[in-house]
């Protein structure tokens, strides 16, 4: 069985973003870029379902610049086996590049078909979800535990107020949350064989994919500063504050 | 140009969340209907909605395959409905509301946005990205406008004297792509922590699960919800569906207390929203104090007893 892990190159977690002054967008330049903590993670779940012997292939793809082949390499680091970029300049919107990587599933045919359930940057939380539209797939969103039994995936999933287990035929879409495991660090010797591991370039205009621009950028402000607060030096004066100044309690 | 919320229900009533859509498709100004989907208890849901101040009719589907709602089975309904000429559709940013409108927004070839924390105008929109830390205003240029709504950003509807319409249809179907197998919901007696008036808040300062006592006392005192850190959750303190912050929930109550949180900027992501925040915390320097109305400098066991006697 072969799994197609998607991925994104994002702002690293650690670093705290800013506005650029025009408010045109948010200024990346010079800022360290990493894969998006959500798809380290089903990066990671790919590699034990392989170490498990439940799948005998862990195929990575990300859609963007040229300069998401770090993020790939990254990923075959960690052990996946080849790597696909899906190479654009343009903005990625989540449905436009939901179609792409539908253009690759026809091509790659993978039993399972792992997500991060959202990208730090963007957050939008769709692509995994389009992608299942679009192939005709069931999915499981917020994956916690994922298992493979009887020819369909197992999968628990976070949901409001508790968990659920959903049984997904094959192909499935599975997104990954946090608690599903935590990732491991590529070692050295790693590091060195993923340069030697393939690493496929397809233009994005090459796929037939029918993108279009669906929302325009207008404006990124900075959120609205919280006036500083005080200190107070006891319970009674804190239940005090919140009776008679703000108006809380 | 018309609205359609999709609607969400628990045991017959409308959750927190579904009101506060409502309340942001009120602002778009356009008529605005409610689709509430559901097996046997979705009637009393569509009876409520019929009440509820903004809503123009309210259409049940109502069947055994919407018993348990999956986003497989209910595309197909909510698809065909937004056909019959809505322009704008709108759901509460809710574990199911993030799973189902992406299928939507495929399956009718329309972009969507995320998180709606403000209606512009009826194709403007503004949504937190990077965790809070930029507000991105957004045109949607597609015909149908596909919204799911931050409920922390938007006020809970009303209800009225008069009854509207309640239309039944037909739709949905099983999909034979995914299959049901269980859940386990957390019974709680506290309010809903995504629609408290308070939250009460741990983190890796309780160090420990039975700890975590000390500030469900507190909340109870206050009639609120207790909440959890990310660290408090990933070392066992607090169940994970407590989880305040970017990767967990929303929240923007009246009250937030922070008991022995630092303040991560994934954790400020979920709570800076609210509009006052209580950091008690031993140590003066943690970045929590930078959002904190009050900050109380305090062994933690010895302040939170303190506080619930006091309240």
């Amino acid at each position: 069985m072969k799994v197609l892990v998607a991925v994104k190159r994002a702002i690293d977690p650690n670093v705290k973003v800013r506005v650029k002054t025009d408010g045109s967008d948010v200024d990346l330049n010079g800022v360290k870029m990493s894969l998006n903590p959500f798809c380290e993670i089903a990066v990671e779940e790919a590699i034990r379902l392989k170490e498990k012997g439940v799948v005998s292939e862990v195929v990575v793809v990300s859609v963007g610049t040229s300069a998401a082949q770090e993020q790939l390499r990254t990923a075959l680091a960690l052990g996946a086996d080849r790597a696909l970029l899906v190479e654009t300049s343009s903005l990625l919107e989540p449905l436009n590049v939901a179609k792409y990587l539908s253009k690759v599933i026809d091509r790659e045919r993978p039993q399972l078909i792992l997500f991060g359930k959202q990208a730090i940057d963007q957050e939008n939380n769709q692509t995994g979800q389009m992608v299942a539209q679009l192939i005709g797939s069931g999915q499981a969103t917020y994956a916690s535990a994922i298992s493979y039994a009887d020819g369909n995936w197992l999968v628990e999933r976070e949901v409001d107020g508790g968990s659920q287990t959903v049984e997904l035929s094959v192909p499935a879409v599975v997104t990954c949350d946090l608690r599903l495991n935590e990732p491991r660090y590529a070692s050295l010797p790693n590091i060195m064989k993923a340069k030697k591991k393939p690493l496929e370039i397809l233009a994005a205009d090459s796929l037939g994919a029918s993108v279009k621009e669906h929302t325009r950028l207008l404006e990124v402000a900075s959120p609205p500063v919280r006036k500083a607060g005080i200190k107070v030096g006891s319970v009674s004066e804190l239940v005090e504050k919140l009776k008679n100044v703000s108006g809380v309690i | 140009m018309r609205t359609l919320v999709i609607a969400e229900q628990v045991a017959g009533q409308l959750t927190a969340g579904t009101l506060s859509a409502i309340t942001a498709a009120v602002e778009l100004g356009l008529e605005t209907d409610l689709l509430v989907i559901g097996g046997q208890d979705a009637v009393a849901a569509a009876e409520q909605a019929a009440f509820i101040q903004g809503v123009h009719r309210t259409l049940l589907a109502q069947g055994a395959v919407f018993e348990k709602i999956l986003p497989e089975n209910v595309q197909p309904l909510i698809s065909s409905v937004v056909a019959e000429g809505y322009t704008h559709v709108l759901a509460d940013a809710s574990s199911l509301g993030r799973s189902v409108l992406p299928r939507v927004a495929a399956s009718l070839d329309v972009g969507m946005l995320s998180d709606v924390s403000k209606i512009v105008s009826v194709d403007t929109f503004q949504r937190p990205i990077y965790a809070g830390n930029a507000i991105a205003t957004f045109q949607s240029l597609d015909p149908v406008k596909l919204l799911t709504i931050r409920s922390s950003a938007f006020a809970q509807a009303a209800t009225q004297q008069n009854r509207g319409d309640v239309t039944v249809v037909d739709g949905g179907k099983i999909a034979t792509n995914v299959r049901f197998v269980a859940e386990q919901l957390t019974i709680s007696e506290r309010p809903e922590l995504s629609s408290a008036r308070v939250v009460v808040s741990g983190g890796r300062g309780m160090q420990s699960k039975e700890n975590f006592a000390f500030v469900e006392r507190v909340a109870d005192k206050l009639g609120g919800a207790v909440g959890a850190s990310r660290a408090a959750v990933d070392s066992g303190f607090a169940p994970n569906d407590l989880q305040v912050g970017q990767t967990g929930k929303i929240v923007a109550p009246e009250l937030y207390i922070a008991v022995g949180i630092s303040g991560a900027i994934q954790h400020l992501a979920g709570m800076s929203g609210s509009k006052v925040i209580v950091a008690i915390n031993q140590d003066a320097e943690a970045p929590i104090a930078q959002v904190a109305d009050y900050m109380l400098v305090a062994d933690l066991f010895e302040a939170l007893p303190a506080l619930e006697k006091a309240l």
